[in-house]
Parts: C-alpha cells; sequence; structure tokens
C-alpha cells in the first residue's frame, strides 16, 4: 500500500497571511500615532468612550488587517508568490508600525 | 482573604490570560527550533502539524482574551477620571501615578506603549496558527515562511513580555482596586 502524499500547496496564502499582520501592524503605529497628535482624530478613535480612543485605534487596525488578509488571499491564492520580497516589505512595516506606538518616538515625531 | 472584584479582574487579564500565554511560549520555542530551524531533522506528520496548529490557536487565543479584557475591562477603571476635588487618588490609578514626577513615567511610557504594543502578539500568532493549520508538514517546503514563523513569534513573545512587565509595574505603584468585595477564605480565629 502507498503511503497518501498531498500535492504542494502554492505559498500565496501564507504570504497573504505574512503580509496582511505587517499593513495590520503598519495602521495600528499610524492610528496610535495619529490618535496622539491629532486631537480630531483622537475623537474619531473614541468610538467607546470608557476605553477612550484606543477602542477605535485597535479595532479599525484590526479591521484593516482582516480586510487585507482576505483581499491578499484572493489575490494570491492559487500564486507562487516571493517570500523574500514578502518578508522584506514585512519586517520594514511591522518594525515602523511598533517605533511609532513607542511613546518616546511619537513624542520626537511631533518636537515634544 | 478577600479580593476586590477589580482586582480579581486585573489578575484574570494578566496572570491568568497573560501569564499562561507567556507560559506557552516555551512550547513555541520548541516548536520553532525543530520545525522551522534549518537542519532539524522533524517534519511534522498532517496529524502532529494539526496538533501545532491548534496549539498556536490556544495561544492565539489567550491572546485575543488578554488584550480584550485588559482594554474592555481593566482599562477604563484604570483611565476613570475623578470628581473635580478629589484629594484620594487611589481609585484613579492613572491620576495618581500622573500627580507624581517620579511615577509618570510608568503610566506615559509604560501604559501608553503597552495598550497599544500588547496587539501585536494576538494578530502575530493568528498568522502562525492559520499557516501552521494551512500548511502543517508542507512547511518545510517554505524557507520564507518559516522565518516569517520565526520572527511573528519572537514579536509576540517581546510584545508579551512587555506588556506583561509594565502590567506588572503599573500594578504595583497604583493598583486597580475596587468594586465588590470578594471573600476567599475566612479565618475560623
Amino acid at each position: 500500500m502507498t503511503e497518501f502524499t498531498p500535492s504542494p500547496l502554492t505559498n500565496g496564502k501564507g504570504a497573504a497571511a505574512i503580509l496582511a499582520v505587517a499593513i495590520g501592524a503598519l495602521a495600528l503605529g499610524i492610528f496610535t500615532m495619529a490618535g496622539d497628535a491629532v486631537p480630531s482624530a483622537a475623537s474619531f478613535f473614541n468610538v467607546w468612550a470608557p476605553t477612550g480612543p484606543l477602542s477605535g485605534v485597535t479595532g479599525l487596525s484590526i479591521i484593516v488587517w482582516l480586510v487585507a488578509w482576505w483581499g491578499l488571499s484572493l489575490l494570491w491564492r492559487e500564486r507562487e508568490v516571493s517570500l523574500k520580497g514578502v518578508n522584506w516589505a514585512a519586517a520594514l512595516m511591522i518594525v515602523t508600525g511598533l517605533l511609532l506606538t513607542f511613546p518616546p518616538v511619537m513624542d520626537l515625531l511631533q518636537g515634544k | 482573604m478577600e479580593i476586590t472584584l477589580r482586582d480579581a479582574v486585573t489578575v484574570l487579564h494578566g496572570m491568568g490570560f497573560g501569564g499562561l500565554l507567556l507560559l506557552t511560549f516555551s512550547g513555541a520555542g520548541i516548536v520553532v527550533y525543530s520545525v522551522c530551524i534549518a537542519g532539524s531533522s522533524w517534519t511534522p506528520t498532517e496529524r502532529e502539524g494539526h496538533f501545532l496548529g491548534l496549539y498556536f490557536s490556544v495561544m492565539a487565543g489567550l491572546a485575543w482574551l488578554a488584550v480584550i479584557a485588559g482594554a474592555y475591562l481593566v482599562y477604563p477603571w484604570y483611565r476613570a477620571r475623578p470628581p473635580a476635588g478629589t484629594s484620594d487618588l487611589s481609585a484613579y490609578p492613572q491620576r495618581l501615578l500622573m500627580s507624581d514626577p517620579l511615577t509618570t513615567g510608568w503610566h506615559d511610557i509604560g501604559m501608553e506603549w503597552k495598550e497599544h504594543l500588547a496587539w501585536f502578539a494576538p494578530i502575530c500568532l493568528t498568522a502562525v496558527a492559520y499557516i501552521f493549520l494551512r500548511y502543517r508538514g508542507q512547511l518545510r517546503l517554505y524557507r520564507g515562511m518559516r522565518e516569517a514563523v520565526i520572527g511573528f513569534i519572537a514579536l509576540a513573545f517581546f510584545a508579551t513580555a512587555m506588556a506583561g512587565f509594565f502590567g506588572a509595574m503599573l500594578n504595583k505603584n497604583a493598583p486597580v482596586r475596587g468594586g465588590r468585595t470578594i471573600v476567599i477564605l475566612r479565618s475560623r480565629s
């Protein structure tokens, strides 16, 4: 009896998951910075008053992440994607997103 | 022996979901070493790959519970505004920390970073769980995807550890307390 070996999957859906995380992380950084620097943005993000702008910043970032994941999955579902390129782009976006959430960096960018 | 409701919820958020999540990273480290580091020889079977996917799903679930409980249960108590003229700020942790130049940094840097940084963990771990559930043993075929998995797990660990550290320090300097008192044990004497 021969063992069943599944045919290799394309890497497109995995690449979509990777890049979507980075897009979500970058969105989180940008929204955090905007909420801190722009009073009207802070009001916009104040979706649930007890939690304040954090509710909108994180909620909207999650929506961006999920929509990006869904869109990229549709786009790349049958494709082989350059994971090296995806990883470099993802690393750049994640580091930027991470830095934008760090208060001393936010203060530096705002000249505080 | 008693605890207030807010204390109990904070313990559940930090030591329950967050602490348990930190413990699970030891298992994740072993998986990463066995499956993702070049030169290792273990290729998970379909069943093992499915189990690993479930393991990372549990980690992602703990991370989501930790951030949601933190943002929507504990944080509103932390940032509550005292009525004008309040001199005892012990029930208003954020204001208590900001009232002293020696403790305001715990809020300005600690809480301000933690409340956003922590969200990187569930997002990264959800992607890792998905990749393991979808690719299972075939993950060995994709070096770039394994590298991304290592990066996401490292980032999730960093986010969880930093959030945990600042959470513990914030709660030492300005505990979130109040609400109904829950008696856990009553002394007989």
